[in-house]
């Protein structure tokens, strides 16, 4: 499927504090946006679920005055469905209520009907139906730690979710927390944060409580993940049992984003920021930086980016497609979108002067015509 | 047997079939929970519009009685009676 353009194209989802653009293109360098849809609401979470034959964008919305919900389209964009009684939604006896959806993310091929969500305040959430019902992950909800977790400074959440091909390996990433893995599927959790330093704790390696930004499955080698933390840039190659500093070599090690390749071993992208203190890029520089040997090297790539940009990259607001060369994309908190057809090696702007941007999603779809 | 009617602002009126006011039968004074239950059984995403799932309302949806917020009196127990006109506003919120 991958390679034949002229059967395919390329959508862009680019979730804002203000709403939602949707940006479509059949060679990723020229696009064209519609939007925005949920204007005044926030989109901080993105899915695009190009699995069993169907294209079903779900976007995670908030409104400050009428508060969190799922919507979903499978009609890119045109018209939007809401579930009457709301897809996620914390269940009678957890006197929780949802703040915000960090996270959706639709799992492998081979499990069309899943998808997870991660979630504002700290919660996993497990939908078999394509997105429309989510139920709350009882295992790590009734964590003996939960009480323990702190907000991050965008709040309490659990931002990331992986799961292995097999299914029963589940990473999840929390701000602040760290890293929970499962063995069984989500049954139940420990935390795997062993290497990872949290330097605003008084003890600065601690079990658990430390603020991972982001991570992210390499798609070929099993057992291996990458983070992007709150200081510091790791890798494992035991699934999470230890991990090890890949930051030699970037100009910083904050930022939050952290993309891997679709299929290429050992590939992946960071957005570096100066520092906690000074959330800029380095010398008001943006780059992306790519390593292709598992984080041994990086590469600055800024082709095609602005000589002057004074804004953070955000968690979500970076992605790659299924494509091959695979494409890169990102945005800012200024409002602007880049998009690169090459992995990185030049980009392109897809907008500018938007809301803050908050999440991007792109995927590879057919042509409807 | 009476009606109370609650006002809705336009951009939430889509949720309730385009209507922009809401009736419940009553017997007597009922709470202002007991209205709000009463008047978006048939339309629940309105419903979570207003109200987290815990029964909370949310943080800038205020809720007046007779000209009085709802947070100012008892919250979502305040009693209201027929003929008394209650009205659902957002506040200033947002940038």
């Amino acid at each position: 499927m991958v390679g034949m353009a002229t059967a395919e194209r390329y959508i862009l989802a680019i979730g804002t504090k203000k709403g939602l653009w949707l940006a479509n293109s059949e060679d990723r360098k020229q696009w064209s946006l519609s939007g925005p849809h949920f204007l005044m609401s926030e989109i901080p979470s993105i899915g695009i679920d190009t699995r069993d034959g169907r294209t079903r964008i779900m976007v995670g919305v908030r409104s400050e005055h009428w508060g969190p919900t799922v919507a979903h389209s499978d009609d890119l964009g045109q018209t939007w469905t809401e579930p009457e009684q709301g897809a996620i939604k914390f269940p009678e006896g957890t006197d929780a209520a949802l703040e915000r959806i960090w996270q959706i993310y639709p799992d492998a091929e081979s499990r069309p009907g899943v998808v997870w969500a991660g979630a504002e305040p700290i919660s996993v959430w497990k939908s078999t139906d394509g997105g429309e019902h989510f139920e709350l992950n009882r295992g790590l909800w009734d964590h003996p730690h939960r009480g323990e977790w702190g907000a991050g400074y965008g709040g309490a959440a659990a931002h990331s979710i992986v799961v292995n091909p097999a299914g029963d390996n589940v990473h999840v990433a929390m701000s602040t927390g760290g890293v929970y893995r499962s063995l069984d599927g989500g049954t139940s959790w420990e935390p795997r944060n062993k290497g990872i330093t949290a330097r605003f704790m008084p003890d600065p390696n601690p079990e658990f409580g430390q603020c991972v930004h982001k991570i992210a499955a390499d798609p070929a080698v099993g057992g291996r993940l990458y983070a992007q933390n709150h200081h510091g840039v790791y890798r494992t190659d035991n699934n999470g049992d230890t991990w090890e500093s890949i930051a030699e070599g970037l100009p910083a090690d904050f930022g939050f984003v952290m993309l891997t390749h679709p299929r290429r071993e050992g590939t992946a992208w960071v957005v570096p920021l100066k520092a906690d203190g000074e959330r800029i890029p380095p010398d008001g520089n943006l780059a992306v930086h790519r390593t292709d040997d598992a984080g041994s090297s990086w590469k600055r790539l800024d082709s095609g980016l602005p000589h002057r940009e004074y804004n953070a990259v955000l968690r979500d607001a970076a992605s790659v497609d299924s494509a091959e060369p695979a494409g890169v994309y990102f945005g800012t908190r200024g409002g602007s979108v880049y998009a690169s057809a090459d992995e990185g090696e030049t980009f392109s702007e897809v907008a500018s002067h938007l809301p803050d941007v908050l999440c991007v999603r792109a995927a590879v779809v057919s042509h409807a015509g | 047997m009476s009606e109370i009617s609650v006002l809705l602002p336009s951009v939430l009126q889509p949720l309730a079939g385009g209507q922009s006011v809401l009736t419940a039968p009553v017997d007597g004074a009922v709470t202002v929970g007991w209205l709000l239950d009463a008047v978006t059984g048939e339309y629940p995403v309105l419903g979570r519009r207003l109200r987290d799932e815990t029964g909370a309302l949310r943080r800038y949806v205020n809720i007046y009685v007779n000209g009085d917020e709802v947070r100012r009196l008892q919250g979502l127990e305040t009693e209201v009676a027929a003929g008394q006109e209650v009205l659902v506003i957002q506040s200033v919120a947002g940038g």
